[in-house]
């Protein structure tokens, strides 16, 4: 009798935790939503709408209007071509300097490893912007230590508004947040065990083919990890892209003076008498087109890094 | 053909030594010259004063002025690292408290899981660089937000909840403290993504063991919490909290400033300056807030 009453108030416990926590969820799994569902919703409606009481979510007047406008003022198709471009080539580039160098620290010791991995946790720490400046003036006269003056004739080339800067920072591991792929690399091949790596040597595989055909297999959920970070913020960055590419149209570029190329378009200039409303209205119809193919993106590799976590070697 | 012979007799450490040099090679010139001469010509910078013309740049030595100009002339300099580092102090342990929750909610089963991780990654992705800044000046959502009534029912729910904690006889600063980040429960969630991440990652290493013994002892799930979960995930506290600093530090009204001194009004040697005092600040906040950490920090092995 005893034990039957203390089973259903465990019972009880266990159904009034399962309903608190579906409510957590479900409650912050729309305050996470709420600001997409918003964009969705308004990039529909017409101008008529913002104004009218009745209209909350659902708009009485469908359109595209909105779509039409935020595509044309942006640019979008060659932004995305351009986007996508940048953001896929530096993502190749900086995953397999990373994985590169993230084998090196983790397998590969030599004298001074260790100090040179005190080096990559100083480029996590020391902020971007207190090296900007003098990275943009390196990068405005490229002389590459004085060799291609050398080649050129005594000219030093601007690489600013090209994507030099982004191919040389990716492809030597140290382009956005590259200190945190080196460290999610390293952490993973330190989780590989040793044995692996005997087996292979003792089969006859050198160092450059055990890393290539035993280690970069098992190590796909940090490559995708890897991937996906980098990838997207790449894509979302407006700290560098702004400072290299002034006049090149990439997404954040383009989104962020997607308000400004409004006015002019509607009237005279950022002082303009535009309705704010509306501005604001076309520019999360802007934001809404540039995070769309990260959302499918998303939707195509999610799986990686929900089912699989522990096998990122984010904790090794 | 000598040297060649050289090479095959080298044992296999020795070979693994060469090539580590060789794999981290690409990241050691990208380091030096992306990373460690920036770095210094910018601590050049800071003590001088610079001038750019057509035939380049003129660094005069003046010792600390730029310094004493970024702290005592400058009007903005001290407030937006006051700012800076007061929204640092609040949002950090509010974000890492947050991730760790969510991050065992998560990782209990039940229905409809994946997709809720899904959901709870999806910050990663929406809530970065031109996005995070261009939604913070959205007038539809500010405006809708009051159309829907969600701001009002927002406030009723907070502000009734404080008359409770207060009567509860809590103290007014924790209570405001904590209404607070219910208001602002979305750009918590926004920045929590990663963490979440690796916290679950964490979690998911632990050895099931550990919790069917505790269960066989009679823990109860909370007890299991606190014996086992939070010392076994403590050193990912120090990680996360390190992250989540470095993160809030790295994209706000200072750098905004640090980029205008440096861009708009070519102020260089005002402008390193200022990084550099940026970076001591951001510095010396993570030494002594992981030192405080690492102290509580357990380690399994």
């Amino acid at each position: 009798m005893h034990a039957t009453r203390l089973l259903s108030l465990e019972r009880w416990k266990k159904w009034i935790w399962s309903f608190v926590r579906l409510t957590l969820i479900a409650g912050l799994s729309f305050v996470i939503l709420y600001p997409v569902l918003q964009k969705i919703s308004t990039a529909f409606k017409a101008k008529s709408d913002l104004y009218s009481p009745i209209v909350v979510w659902l708009p009485e007047n469908y359109t595209l209007d909105n779509f039409v406008k935020a595509i044309g003022i942006m640019d979008y198709w060659q932004a995305l071509l351009n986007t996508f471009t940048l953001s896929a080539l530096t993502t190749i580039l900086t995953a397999i300097s990373c994985a590169l160098a993230g084998y090196g620290f983790a397998r590969l010791k030599f004298k001074g490893s260790q100090l040179l991995f005190a080096g990559v946790i100083l480029t996590i720490l020391v902020p971007p912007i207190t090296i900007l400046i003098p990275v943009y003036l390196n990068l405005k006269d490229f002389s590459l230590m004085g060799l291609i003056p050398l080649l050129t004739g005594g000219k030093s080339v601007n690489l600013l508004n090209t994507y030099w800067p982004f191919i040389l920072t990716s492809a030597t591991a140290n382009s956005l947040k590259a200190g945190l792929y080196i460290f999610i690399f390293r952490q993973f091949f330190r989780g590989i065990p040793k044995e692996v790596e005997e087996a292979a040597y003792i089969d006859g595989a050198g160092v450059g083919k055990t890393f290539y055909r035993i280690m970069l297999p098992n190590a796909i959920p940090s490559i995708v990890t890897v991937l996906l970070f980098s990838f997207v913020w790449q894509w979302n960055d407006s700290f560098f892209t702004t400072t290299y590419l002034t006049s090149s149209k990439v997404m954040a570029t383009q989104l962020g003076s997607l308000p400004y190329n409004l006015a002019i378009l509607l009237e005279d200039g950022a002082n303009s008498k535009a309705d704010p409303f509306y501005l604001s209205m076309v520019q999360d119809t802007g934001i809404l087109l540039a995070i769309l193919p990260l959302i499918i993106i998303y939707l195509f590799v999610q799986r990686y890094f929900v089912e699989s976590i522990e096998r990122t070697g984010i904790v090794g | 053909m000598k040297s060649i012979l050289r090479l095959d007799r080298r044992s296999y450490k020795e070979q693994k030594a060469l090539m580590g040099f060789f794999y981290v090679l690409p990241w050691l010139l990208g380091f030096i010259f992306f990373f460690l001469i920036p770095l210094l010509s910018s601590l050049r910078y800071s003590l001088s004063s610079v001038q750019a013309n057509s035939d380049g740049l003129i660094v005069h030595f003046s010792g600390f002025q730029n310094y004493a100009e970024a702290l005592t002339v400058n009007t903005e300099f001290n407030r937006s690292l006051a700012d800076a580092i007061m929204n640092m102090v609040i949002n950090v342990p509010l974000i890492v408290i947050f991730s760790l929750f969510l991050a065992v909610l998560l990782n209990q089963k039940f229905i409809g899981r994946s997709l809720a991780r899904s959901i709870f990654f999806l910050p990663v992705i929406l809530a970065s660089g031109v996005i995070l800044s261009l939604e913070s000046t959205s007038l539809i959502q500010a405006v809708n937000d009051q159309n829907a009534g969600a701001g009002a029912i927002q406030g009723l729910g907070t502000f009734e909840l404080e008359g409770l904690m207060l009567d509860a006889g809590l103290s007014e600063w924790v209570v405001n403290y904590l209404t607070s980040a219910v208001s602002r429960i979305y750009s918590i969630v926004s920045q929590s993504g990663v963490q979440i991440l690796i916290f679950l990652a964490g979690i998911q290493t632990i050895s099931p063991q550990l919790y069917e013994a505790s269960k066989m002892e009679g823990a109860t799930g909370y007890e299991a919490f606190w014996k086992i979960t939070f010392p076994m995930v403590s050193p990912l506290i120090l990680v996360n909290s390190i992250y989540t600093i470095i993160d809030s530090f790295s994209n706000n009204a200072m750098t905004d400033l640090i980029r205008e001194t440096g861009f708009t009004q070519f102020n260089f040697g005002l402008s390193s300056a200022m990084a550099w005092l940026y970076f001591a600040a951001v510095a010396l906040i993570l030494a002594v807030s992981s030192y405080l950490i690492s102290k509580k920090v357990f380690y399994y092995d």
